[in-house]
């Protein structure tokens, strides 16, 4: 996994409308950012340009000019900005795969849901949960096209002269910053689980699957 | 004395294989398998030359992308024929169990685990599917997992974890007639919200739930994911081991009696502390049904959908118009009467034989509206072949519903059943996003008997009307 200290780029925010009112749009599930039409592939690669396929493309796939990604600078975006829940429902990694693929690196929400919180570790990305409130203090550099720095090492978003601090727990950070594969670690530690296994296996016999 | 404990502690702890500050190392005892979230793991092994570490504890099937019409001459899609046999190499190259397409067994994972045995209470089980928190019905930790973690789960049998925090919910009372464990599922979302249970394990407690049968308490802990929580609980009793009991995969002999020996020790202690609990009222709970496009916006079929006005939050405010847009419902206006093209009974939430035969018995004698097109898709072959001894079949095929092969089918529409643009579907199934059931999709969620009665009607309506 590429590692993670910094990085600089411009945001985009997803908003929904109300009359004239702009607010965070909640409750981006993994189906609209890849919808399952494209879950057919054995790979990993390629799908940044199916991410959030449905509200991108027309019926005939053409680009959706209002859509925040297909318009000038975003299309470039690295930082995705969005309302609370995001990433619920199914557990899809092809979810965090599109998003990565497409260029963009955090995502920026007042909560996620687990599954695809831990996802985006798994590859890469980081997501920081900060309070809407401050999310609100964003939205319109955001929408500027300004540029955003969000330094891991220091855990701060930095844009002109403003910088917001934003929290992020340790294993996760350092797993990003060292670009760790997970599973090397846990393999490193096999000892642990060969023990635990011996105990299990004395005591519990029947934790053991019956092979059919 | 130690600390009394909730279930979800007591299997947490069994478990631990490693424990530094928050840095946890669980052991992982069942792993289920399916087409769409595994390639990617298998090639992982392959790319760092690592191995499966316990295959037998793994079981594969493919459910999400098949066709529900005739397989015996194959899937037709070129790129989902591609995903199950790749499923099917995959388990052959690592030794792991794979119920093929053609094998009666096929099924949906979550529906396939529990029938085999293979779920068991006081286990950890996992799968690349959020629905995973099904097998919690059992008094099991399970929960689902990405692709880079089924990975993880083939390679070392463990997964590092954090340690949840305990969530509470009770459901007092009984069930009015035709209130089903679907329609509490609902409730509990209704009231939570969808991120409610988020950062949780719920453990569901209460006459409502005790009362359940095995299979509602699955439909119960399976939507416990639409509320935000990775897994639901439920505290293993009799009829747990009577379900279990012969099972082929399950425990036999000395070893049966031991495991329940000790499933019985896992009930939460009295005076056992939660973070968080909340109680509902199952007596006056009406049929339910969702008007939006997240399972959180749910109201009784005699309801209203509601007021932009009466919505104070900003941000949900937008979010209703957008769903209301979305799903083309006048706000203020009442839900019951709401026509509909679609009826899907099926999926893991509500695709088991009890559920077939809730519908059946609304069905029976009577006729789908002819301007619906229903299908009844079963949960597996099993449930196909019960289904068809009890001549549900028969009632649902004369009728005028489709009666297909088991799989996911229009409850992720990876496959050919999908609704078309617009379409409006009273659907069994878990999640009614945008776009769920196939692109520019209407989704409703209700129980199996409301959809039963929809089918029936041409649009959603009150199922005691149709039964008193
Ligand atoms: S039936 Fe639906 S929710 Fe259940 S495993 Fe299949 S796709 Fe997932």
């Amino acid at each position: 996994m590429e590692k993670f200290t910094s990085i600089k780029g411009i945001a985009a925010t997803m908003l929904n409308k109300s009359g004239n009112q702009l607010s965070l749009m909640m409750n981006i599930d993994t189906d609209m950012i890849i919808p399952k039409q494209f879950l057919k592939t054995i790979k990993r690669s390629g799908l940044g340009k199916n991410l959030f396929d449905e509200m991108r493309y027309d019926m005939n796939g053409n680009e959706i000019e209002s859509f925040i990604l297909n318009k000038h600078p975003f299309t470039k975006a690295k930082i995705l900005i969005a309302g609370k829940n995001f990433g619920c429902g199914s557990s899809r990694e092809h979810a965090p795969w599109s998003i990565l693929d497409f260029g963009i690196k955090v995502i920026i929400a007042p909560s996620f849901a687990d599954i695809f919180f831990n996802n985006c570790f798994k590859n890469g990305i980081l997501p920081i949960k900060l309070s809407e409130d401050k999310i609100n203090l964003l939205v319109d550099d955001s929408m500027k096209g300004i540029e955003f720095e969000v330094n891991l090492i220091d855990q701060l978003i930095i844009i002109k002269d403003k910088e917001l601090p934003f929290e992020v727990d340790e294993i996760n950070k350092d797993c990003l910053v060292k670009g760790l594969d997970d599973i090397g670690s846990t393999l490193e530690r096999s000892s642990f689980i060969d023990e635990y296994e011996k105990i299990t296996l004395d005591n519990f016999v029947w934790r053991n699957p019956v092979k059919d | 004395m130690s600390e009394p404990k909730t279930i979800y502690n007591k299997i947490w702890e069994s478990h631990l294989v490693y424990e530094d500050n928050n840095d946890c190392l669980l052991y992982i005892d069942r792993h289920l398998i399916h087409e769409v979230t595994s390639p990617q793991a298998f090639e992982g092994l392959r790319m760092s030359n690592r191995t499966v570490r316990k295959p037998l504890n793994a079981l594969a099937v493919a459910d999400h992308n098949i066709p529900t019409t005739d397989r015996s001459k194959g899937i037709g899609d070129q790129e989902s024929e591609l995903q199950i046999q790749t499923l099917e190499d995959n388990c052959n190259e690592f030794g792991i169990q794979y119920i093929k397409t053609s094998d009666k067994r096929q099924g949906i994972v979550h529906i396939i685990g529990p029938e085999q045995g293979f779920t068991l209470p006081g286990l950890t089980i996992v799968c690349g599917d959020s629905h995973t928190s099904t097998h919690g019905a059992f008094g099991a930790l399970a929960h689902g997992i990405g692709t880079s973690e089924v990975e993880h789960v083939l390679a070392t049998q463990t997964l590092i974890q954090k340690k949840a925090k305990n969530f509470k919910v009770t459901i007092n009372g009984k069930c009015n007639e035709n209130v089903t464990a679907k329609d509490l599922a609902l409730s509990v979302i209704g009231a939570i919200g969808t991120a409610g249970g988020t950062g949780y394990v719920i453990e569901y407690a209460g006459e409502a739930v005790r009362s359940l049968s095995i299979e509602g308490r699955m439909t119960l802990c399976n939507l416990t994911i639409e509320a935000g929580a990775r897994a639901g609980l439920i505290a293993p009793d009799e009829k747990t081991f009577e379900y279990l009991k012969d099972r082929p995969m399950a425990p036999k002999g000395e070893d049966w009696d031991r495991a329940v020996e000790y499933w019985k020790t896992l009930p939460s202690d009295e005076g056992a502390k939660y973070d968080k609990s909340i109680e509902i009222d199952a007596t006056n709970l009406s049929p339910l049904v969702t008007w939006g496009t997240s399972p959180e916006d749910v109201i009784s079929i005699d309801g209203n959908i509601p007021k932009l006005e009466d919505i104070e939050d900003d941000s949900k405010r937008s979010a209703v118009k957008r769903s209301l847009d979305y799903m083309d419902l006048i706000p203020g206006s009442p839900i019951k009467g709401v026509e509909i093209d679609r009826v899907f009974i099926g999926s893991c939430t509500n695709g088991r034989i009890e559920d077939l035969r809730e519908a059946a018995s609304v069905v029976e004698g009577k006729k789908v509206s002819s301007n619906v097109v229903a299908m009844v898709v079963p949960g597996s072959g099993l449930v196909k072949e019960q289904a068809e001894k009890e001549g549900l079949d028969k009632i649902f095929l004369n009728a005028g519903f489709e009666w297909r092969e088991p799989g996911c089918s229009m409850c992720l529409a990876m496959n050919a059943d999908k609704l078309s643009p617009k379409e409006r579907c009273a659907s069994t199934s878990n999640r009614n996003f945008e776009g769920r059931q196939g692109r520019e999709g209407r989704t409703h969620l209700v129980s199996p008997s409301m959809a039963a009665a929809a089918a029936i009607k041409g649009c959603l309506t009150d199922v005691r009307e149709l039964t008193n």
